[in-house]
């Protein structure tokens, strides 16, 4: 591991031009390792379907895949992927956000139990829910509906994101607060009207952590949705490749499209990545 | 006690209806599926006898309670699977959260530096974590296929043998470690940029200035200003990794053999496989829980002390 070659008596911020190298280097290759499978699948998405798995081919690209993956119910699956990862983003990030503020700003009895059931809730293995769920969205007439996925999403990414946002409250000034309730707002208008703008960095983190837990979700959906035309992306990806079909290339295809909006997402909040979990790890 | 409970209710109302939405809709979706599952857990309970309603015809459930038979079965070694999966599933959990750990700070240390190009390092470093996890799952089984697959094309350009990276047990076992670190480390770097951010540049110049090697000022300085952060983020990586249930389903699907199956991909097959024990499935859950509880509980006491208060 390079380290910090700055001996007593360098400014910081200056090192050896060895140290340089060596920090560059390991950073470069480090990035290498973290991109190159994502650039393997684009590849992969442009070979023939027949040698999708191996190294051949490589020099003859085509839109093949796209071709036949769009052409197989593709388009519905997104909208549905999106329908869920939205809804459950939207949903998710206001009832963690009005939680977070409740326990960061006020001293309620119910408070600390409420943070130590966000704990639990991380620790709740999918096996001994799924069951039980499978049977109360039954009951609801939720089942094979995406509407009955978003609130079974929302359940484990909130805890997380309720956390992070109470340690991001925490950094915002009650100054600001009762500013707020001076000028007549009561406790909501102050978080809506004020809180919330200013934790847009925090917001749009635990938002980004919704929209990706939802969006490749694969055990609740392949349980839980039993039409193809009520299909998610991942579950509707995984026909192409089961006891019959073996269509590797339009799964990489498909994989390329599912990257896409999620990087999207990503590069929009990912300014505020840094900023924002430290907010919450180290206050919670 | 009454005129208790008004004064509060005035007092804090506001608060509870705030927290009032997140704690509904936790009771409902896992609160209540939690008390269902540990009451299957007490109950013979399979698909067959739960009871359906198929068209006009009911048929009602024939299941009956059997008490704690399902937990001494598992617990007793009687199912023959349970405590060696639960060692692969230790085996696992260290192996992907100390590296994670590791190698996440590391990056996060090297990224903390001024540098050319460290908005272009940031981005690719934390890539991974903007692929869906299905979607990583998929390229890395066009990496590891074997034998022709990228990863063996590169080590026999290398002059080495290629590895069956699937298709043995400890291969396998490696291969899911690999893929399960690659994809944890943005987090762990991201939140520990995060907190080393947030340790006062002077502290580390006024150490600088009194002569403390750079070894010495990570020890001293850095460790402890990044301990809330690293006691945080350490134990939810531990939980989310025992729990980690899409990269091992999706990479190997518990083989070659039920190899690399740990506990929660056991609970899922138990549940879900041609016998559709839901029973099973649910003890395996509620000691699952029971072990993390109590893991939870011992690490907050010895790691996380004077952190509760915030909590």
């Amino acid at each position: 591991m390079t380290t910090n070659s700055a001996r007593p008596g360098y400014r910081r911020g200056h090192r050896s031009p060895a140290a340089s190298v060596a920090l560059h280097l390991t950073l470069i290759v480090a990035s290498l390792i973290a991109a190159v499978p994502v650039a393997w699948v684009v590849l992969t998405s442009f070979k023939p379907n027949s040698t999708a798995l191996s190294t051949e081919h490589l020099g003859r690209l085509s839109l093949q895949n796209y071709r036949d993956v769009i052409g197989q119910g593709f388009g519905h699956w997104m909208l549905n992927s999106a329908i869920v990862a939205a809804g459950t983003m939207v949903f998710g990030v206001f009832i963690a956000a009005t939680a977070g503020y409740a326990v960061s700003r006020m001293r309620f009895p119910g408070a600390r139990p409420l943070m130590w059931l966000f704990l639990l809730v991380q620790m709740f293995p999918m096996a001994v829910l799924i069951v039980p769920l499978f049977v109360l969205l039954k009951d609801l007439h939720l089942l094979n509906n995406l509407l009955g996925l978003v609130p079974v999403y929302a359940t484990t990414a909130v805890p997380f994101c309720a956390w992070m946002l109470k340690g991001y409250f925490d950094g915002i000034p009650t100054a600001i607060d009762e500013a707020g309730r001076i000028d007549g707002l009561s406790m909501f208008g102050t978080f809506w009207r004020l809180i919330v703008p200013l934790a847009r960095p925090g917001l749009a983190v635990t938002g980004f952590y919704t929209f990706l837990t939802s969006w490749g979700e694969v055990a609740y959906a392949s349980q839980f949705l039993q039409s193809p035309d009520k299909y998610t992306l991942p579950v509707g990806m995984q026909t192409f490749v089961n006891e019959y079909v073996d269509e590797w290339g339009p799964l990489a295809a498909g994989s390329v499209l599912i990257i896409v909006p999620a990087a999207a997402v990503f590069f929009l909040v990912q300014r505020h990545l840094v900023s924002g979990l430290t907010a919450g790890a180290a206050k919670s | 006690m009454i005129s208790r409970l008004r004064h509060s209710y005035d007092r804090y109302w506001y608060a509870w209806a705030m927290a009032l939405p997140v704690t509904l809709v936790l009771l409902v979706l896992v609160g209540y599926p939690l008390v269902e599952g540990i009451y299957y857990s007490l109950t013979n309970i399979n698909d067959l006898n739960m009871g359906r309603t198929i068209g006009a015809n009911h048929i009602p459930a024939s299941f009956h309670g059997v008490g704690l038979h399902n937990y001494w079965y598992v617990l007793s070694g009687g199912d023959g699977q349970f405590w060696p999966t639960f060692v692969w599933t230790l085996e696992w959990t260290a192996g992907c959260v100390v590296p994670t750990v590791g190698i996440g700070l590391g990056l996060a240390q090297l990224l903390n530096r001024r540098m050319r190009g460290r908005g272009v390092y940031r981005v690719l470093l934390i890539l991974p974590w903007a692929v869906p996890s299905f979607v990583a799952a998929f390229s890395w089984r066009l990496i590891l296929n074997s034998p022709d697959g990228l990863l063996d094309w590169v080590l026999v350009r290398l002059h080495l043998p290629a590895v069956n990276w699937l298709g043995d047990a400890t291969s396998a076992k490696f291969s899911v470690i690999m893929v399960n670190v690659w994809i944890g480390i943005p987090f762990m770097m991201v939140a520990f940029l995060g907190g080393l951010q947030a340790i006062p540049g002077e502290l580390l110049e006024a150490a600088e200035v009194d002569g403390a090697t750079p070894w010495h000022r990570f020890i001293h300085v850095t460790m402890p200003g990044l301990r809330p952060v690293a006691t945080t983020v350490t134990l939810l990586g531990i939980i989310w990794t025992f729990n980690q249930f899409a990269i091992i389903y999706l990479v190997t699907a518990g083989g070659p053999g039920g190899a690399t199956n740990i506990l929660i991909t056991q609970a899922y097959n138990n549940a879900f496989s041609q016998t559709r024990d839901y029973a099973g499935g649910s003890t395996y859950g509620v000691i699952i829980l029971s072990m993390l509880l109590l893991f939870a509980t011992f690490f907050r006491r010895t790691l996380g002390r004077g952190q509760e208060a915030a909590a």
